[in-house]
């Protein structure tokens, strides 16, 4: 298994005390696979994406453990993690475009990442140079300075910049979310080329936009408050999702075919629990409509078919 | 300065920062807020305490005391001791230190006051025009705010005075503010500039509001504390400037203040030479209290207003 | 009852304004009472200073919008308010839609003060209540708050009830559900489809074409500040004419379809004679002189309510 992660709880600290936003998370990524992570804002997949390459100021790691590879991953330990990032977890952070230094050509900047890491630029740069064409991009880009890219191609950049030295596993955060359709689709059709020329081994897709991932992923994991709600094979979540919160959310997505003359999709009503004291039991029970009296009890994640867990009592059955 | 406008956090924050934190944000906004970081900024209440004392001693001073700072009746050159009269000494004619103190101090704060408030009431007036309607006003406003900013004030004074026979305070503090107000406007339009193309904005003129109106009510508040800090900024600098021009000689040609101690001390009575100190070193140590203070509260205050920098 | 008329605004770049910049060129289109349209167009296409002219918060270089009579750009003073009666606008960012130092109902407040001067305090409450209700907001819950005590679905839904405060007959909606979570973004969709049963003349802008195709009668593309192909929603959705059109279909990424069989869908739809620029294909001038924008008719009839432009203008090569 390329990726194990058990039990992993991060909670930001504030003024008030512990956001519990990622409250025990178990789940595994194989070889070769890409796993999307989707939810809405607030359900913790910026928080599991980010913790299992880098803890932030803010952030605090309370339990839970992280393998790659076979190795334990000290997430916890800033210096620790040194060694295994951009060579073993490498990460595309959202809002990577307006990253990237103004004042420097980016083959310069490349270069400067690379020495930082104690790889030679020399030595990478035919590398370099094949992936900047297979993205697409001409040579000449390491020349210019970011502000004479375009968004979509500054993206690309970052996405060879990112995988240079082939990492085990890529977390993408968000990238496609501020670029115009045609562009998106090409970042993402560049994403799963990456992972079939073996640049990585598998890759995180973090977003918020199911279609995307049905288009690139082979599984989808479903956030909801911190907690875990449904992992599954990508047809099955869409097209045949078991929990309820998967289901509502699926069920209110325009998709071009949908008239609301027609079918007039509903959405689900309320808004996610605040997370500094969140509610006991399983999380989505106040906006859920299949909710009874066993829901005041935390519901575990467990498998119910083969590569196929949720967290819901009504599914799994009240006595598992 | 830091830009002090739009502090609070979003809710639906892309950037993993989770919901929950803004949901709990204090709900009490304004005044209480304020206060509550207030109390808790050692910054800020160490300046207020400091300029607490020196009001004290500007208001009160003069009543204690109770001489008048230019009567030359009592015993010249003496050091400062506990014999009423004579807290800070006597200065080379007679006079009475520390009354001239209290009463310098007042002057001071009157100049401070008048002159930075003019300034600042014309530096936001230009600011906010210029930063509002943009285009040939503001290329206008341009030009004025450069052209004041350049002209040699100092050269200026010396010519009008030399016209005028006698120079109050009033005319002190005026002239201080008519020429020191263009870093403010430079400043405030820039912010307004920002704040123009907000959402907010667009919605109030599509509400059927007017350009001052706007101006007034929904740019200015959002940056009160930007011009608060501003005020404060201009409040010390008045107070320097006007110490400066009392110490070469063009301050009011009456009356009494700081800076005229020190240019007494320093012209007529020889103080640095005969070691005087107790005639210069208090009006020194009180502007640089003042405007030290003044200073170190605009650094508590940008603390206080954006919740970014507290190291709470 | 909302007439656009080869409306154009340009720019004047470089120093001294030596340069022009064209934001929106000859755009034309209708928008009727009780009807959505749909203004799609990627970032830079001008859909945001077509929805700004509209509403009079910039100037129109050529061309002229009218609104039920009334010449948008000819009024001054006090006919601007009450053109603001009639028409009135929602943004993108709830956030930054509301003056943060204030309560969020201030809002209410302005519109109250401007056009409703003399209303006693009971009637103007029953009022409010009253807008509050029919966007499905509960009173008690979003008075008197601030903005970052709500959730965005809230704050724009507040925004949608401020305008209904008026006698509203257009309303332009730009980007209004881009920054909401997807299970809230259904429900303000389908408010705006309730207000569009009522009467309302909705101007629906956005750069996602399920939104569009979901919730409008006609749609309009827009490329570069030009109308390449607009129409009846489903003609423009099932029989794409332009190949920019075509380009973006494809590349929305769906949730039931692969992107690689919505693109061998709509080549098998495309026709021997796809690639051939249908504007020149049917038109043929007898004359050219000089600009000829001014001469030409903008678009040509594809077919009842289905209008295509220059392939010129999208990423095919005019070839007449």
């Amino acid at each position: 298994m390329s990726l194990q992660v058990s039990d992993l709880r991060v909670y930001y600290r504030s003024l008030a005390g512990d956001v519990q936003a990622l409250d025990g998370a178990t789940f595994s990524i194989a070889d070769k696979e890409i796993m999307g992570l989707a939810g809405e804002s607030g359900c913790g997949k910026s928080t599991l994406g980010n913790s299992l390459i880098r803890l932030d100021g803010r952030m605090k790691y309370v339990a839970g453990s992280v393998t790659l590879d076979g190795n334990k991953l000290p997430i916890w330990d800033q210096r620790g993690m040194n060694e295994f990032r951009f060579r073993d977890v490498s990460v595309i952070p959202q809002y990577a475009m307006s990253a990237m230094n103004p004042t420097r050509k980016i083959g310069k900047m490349t270069g400067e990442l690379l020495e930082s890491r104690g790889e030679s630029y020399q030595d990478i740069k035919p590398e370099l140079l094949r992936r900047l064409d297979l993205v697409g991009l001409q040579q000449d880009v390491l020349n210019r300075y970011p502000i004479e890219l375009s968004g979509g191609m500054k993206q690309r950049m970052v996405m060879v910049i990112s995988t240079l030295l082939n990492p085990s596993l890529l977390i993408a955060d968000e990238i496609t979310s501020a670029l115009d359709v045609s562009t998106q689709r090409a970042v993402a059709e560049t994403l799963v080329s990456f992972r079939d020329h073996g640049f990585v081994k598998s890759m995180m897709v973090i977003t918020h936009d199911l279609s995307i991932l049905y288009q690139t992923a082979d599984s989808i994991l479903v956030m909801y408050a911190g907690k875990l709600a449904e992992k599954a094979p990508t047809a099955t979540i869409i097209d045949k999702p078991r929990h309820p919160y998967t289901k509502m959310l699926i069920s209110s997505l325009p998709e071009v075919g949908i008239r609301y003359a027609n079918k007039k999709l509903a959405g689900i009503p309320g808004s996610p629990p605040a997370l500094l004291n969140p509610p006991a039991g399983c999380r989505f029970r106040a906006r859920c409509p299949l909710a009874f009296d066993k829901c005041v009890e935390e519901p575990p994640f467990i498998q119910i078919a083969p590569d196929h867990s949720v967290a819901c009592w009504k599914v799994t059955g009240s006595d598992a | 300065m830091t830009a002090l406008v739009n502090t609070e956090p979003k809710l639906e924050s892309p950037v993993g920062a989770p919901s929950a934190v803004a949901t709990v944000a204090p709900a009490r906004k304004g005044r209480g807020e304020f206060l509550y970081f207030a109390l808790r900024s050692k910054k800020f209440l160490l300046a207020m305490g400091i300029l607490l004392v020196l009001i004290a001693i500007a208001v009160l001073g003069p009543m204690i005391d109770g001489t008048d700072p230019v009567a030359t009746d009592l015993l010249p050159m003496q050091p400062p001791s506990t014999d009423p009269g004579y807290w800070l000494g006597t200065t080379s004619f007679g006079e009475d230190v520390f009354a001239q103190f209290a009463n310098g101090l007042r002057a001071t704060f009157f100049v401070g006051l008048l002159g930075g408030g003019l300034a600042a009431l014309i530096g936001m007036a230009v600011g906010f025009t210029a930063g509002y309607r943009g285009g040939w006003t503001d290329e206008i406003l341009n030009m004025l705010t450069n052209v004041v900013l350049v002209i040699p004030s100092l050269a200026v004074l010396i010519v009008i005075s030399s016209y005028l026979k006698a120079r109050g305070v009033l005319f002190e503090a005026v002239f201080i503010g008519a020429t020191s107000w263009p870093w403010a406007a430079r400043a405030i339009r820039a912010q307004t500039f920002s704040l123009r193309s907000r959402d907010f904005i667009d919605l109030a003129k599509l509400s059927g509001r007017k350009g001052w109106r706007i101006i007034v009510e929904e740019i200015a508040p959002n940056m009160s504390s930007y011009l608060f800090m501003t005020f404060i900024l201009l409040f010390g600098g008045a107070i320097l400037i006007a110490a400066s021009l009392d110490f070469i000689g063009l301050g009011p040609t009456g009356g009494m203040s700081l800076g005229l101690m020190m240019f007494n001390a320093v012209t007529y009575g020889a103080a640095l030479l005969l070691g005087y100190w107790w005639w210069f070193i208090p009006p020194g140590l009180g502007i640089m209290a003042t405007v030290g203070a003044l200073y170190v509260m605009n650094v508590g205050l940008d603390e206080i207003f954006n919740p970014k920098l507290r190291d709470i | 009852m909302l007439s656009l008329n080869r409306v154009s605004k340009f720019y004047k770049v470089g120093t001294f304004g030596g340069k022009e910049m064209t934001a929106v060129r000859d755009v034309s289109f209708d928008v009727n009472e009780g009807e959505v349209v749909s203004l799609i167009g990627e970032s830079g296409s001008g859909k945001t200073t077509i929805g700004k002219m509209v509403l009079k918060l910039i100037e129109i270089s050529r061309g002229s919008i009218v609104c039920d009579g009334t010449d948008v750009a000819a009024i001054q003073g006090a006919e601007v308010k009450a053109y603001y009666r009639h028409v009135q606008g929602v943004f993108q960012d709830p956030f930054s839609s509301y003056n943060p130092i204030f309560k969020a109902d201030r809002v209410f407040g302005m519109i109250r003060s401007e056009f409703f001067p003399g209303v006693p305090n009971s009637e103007w409450d029953a009022k409010v209540d009253a807008a509050l209700r029919s966007v499905s907001l509960d009173p008690g819950q979003v008075l008197n708050k601030y903005p970052h005590q709500l959730s965005g679905g809230q704050l724009q839904r507040l925004l949608v009830a401020r305008a209904l405060l008026l006698e509203l007959k257009i309303l332009v909606a730009d980007e209004i559900i881009s920054m909401l979570d997807a299970s809230t973004r259904i429900d303000v969709l389908n408010l705006l489809a309730e207000l569009k049963g009522r009467g309302m003349g909705i101007l629906f802008i956005t750069h996602d074409l399920s939104l569009g195709n979901y919730i409008s009668e006609k749609t309009v593309i827009l490329r570069r500040g030009t109308v390449v192909e607009m129409g009846d929603t489903d003609k423009v959705f099932g029989n794409p004419a332009h190949p920019y059109t075509k380009v973006l279909i494809s590349s929305v990424p769906q949730l039931h379809k692969k992107w690689a069989d919505v693109e061998a869908e709509i080549q098998a739809r495309g026709g021997d004679d796809a690639g051939t620029c249908l504007y020149h294909r049917f038109y043929r001038p007898t004359e050219f002189s000089g600009d000829t924008t001014d001469d030409r008719p903008a678009m040509i009839k594809v077919e009842d309510d289905h209008y295509v432009g220059c392939f010129e203008l999208g990423q095919g090569i005019c070839r007449v």
